[in-house]
C-alpha cells in the first residue's frame, strides 16, 4: 500500500453505473519521510475517510477485494486512515501534532 | 516475492474491517545486491517482524492471501524473514549490509 492525503473529491453523476454511490477522492501520494509528491490517484473510499486525511490506499486487483468494490471496475481504494509511523523508531507522522 | 528491509511502523486503527489485527510495516525493497531499489511501500506483516528485519514480501492480489481474512484490499505483504540469502556468490543475510536501517531502540541484536 501507499501513503497520501487526501486533498479533494470527484463528484461525477454520469459515469459507469457500477460505481454507484461510491466516494471518490483525490489523494496525493507521500513519500516515507512525508514529503508530498507530484503524483494524484482517485481512489474510492472505503473507511469514511475525509479531506486533509492521511490514508493508506491499496491498488491494482487488491484494489476490488472490498464488499463494495467487488467486480467493479475500481483499481485503488482508501483502507485506512493513518494515524502515525515512524522510520526506526523515531516518529515521522503524526495525526494528533 | 521479493527482498526487502523493513524501516518502520504504521499505526491505522480506522482502517478497512477484515484488517483488525493486522500490523502495518513499511519497507524498503532491496535488489540483487541488498541495495534499496524503488520507493519504500506499506505491507501488511503476517510474521513478527519489525524495523531492521531483512524480510521476503509479495505484492499484487496475492498479498491479500497472507492476511488472516483473505478477502481484503491488500497489496503487499511480508511473508517471513530472510536467514540467508545467496545470491550471485555473496550472502546478502549477512549483518553490516551496505545499506542496514539503525535498528530501533530496544530491538535485539542478532
Amino acid at each position: 500500500m501507499l501513503i497520501g492525503r487526501v486533498v479533494g473529491s470527484v463528484v461525477a453523476t454520469r459515469k459507469d453505473e457500477k460505481l454507484a454511490n461510491m466516494k471518490l477522492l483525490v489523494v496525493q501520494v507521500h513519500g516515507h519521510d512525508n514529503k508530498p509528491k507530484d503524483q494524484y490517484v482517485v481512489a474510492v473510499d472505503s473507511v469514511q475517510a475525509g479531506v486533509d486525511d492521511m490514508v493508506l490506499f491499496a491498488t491494482g486487483s487488491s484494489a476490488r477485494q472490498t464488499t463494495q468494490t467487488d467486480a467493479r471496475p475500481v483499481d485503488a481504494v482508501i483502507m485506512a486512515v493513518v494515524d502515525s509511523w515512524d522510520l526506526g523508531g523515531k516518529n515521522v507522522y503524526e495525526k494528533w501534532a | 516475492m521479493y527482498l526487502a528491509r523493513v524501516i518502520g511502523r504504521v499505526v491505522a486503527t480506522q482502517r478497512y474491517a477484515g484488517l483488525d489485527g493486522v500490523a502495518l510495516q513499511l519497507i524498503q525493497p532491496l535488489d540483487e545486491a541488498g541495495a534499496p531499489m524503488g520507493d519504500p511501500l506499506v505491507a501488511c506483516a503476517t510474521v513478527s517482524s519489525g524495523p531492521g528485519d531483512f524480510v521476503h514480501w509479495i505484492d499484487g492480489r496475492e498479498a491479500a492471501l497472507a492476511c488472516p481474512e483473505t478477502y481484503v484490499p491488500v497489496d503487499a505483504a511480508i511473508l517471513g524473514f530472510v536467514e540467508q540469502a545467496d545470491v550471485l556468490g555473496r550472502d546478502l543475510a549477512k549483518p553490516g549490509q551496505a545499506w542496514e536501517q539503525p535498528r530501533a531502540s530496544g530491538a535485539q541484536e542478532r
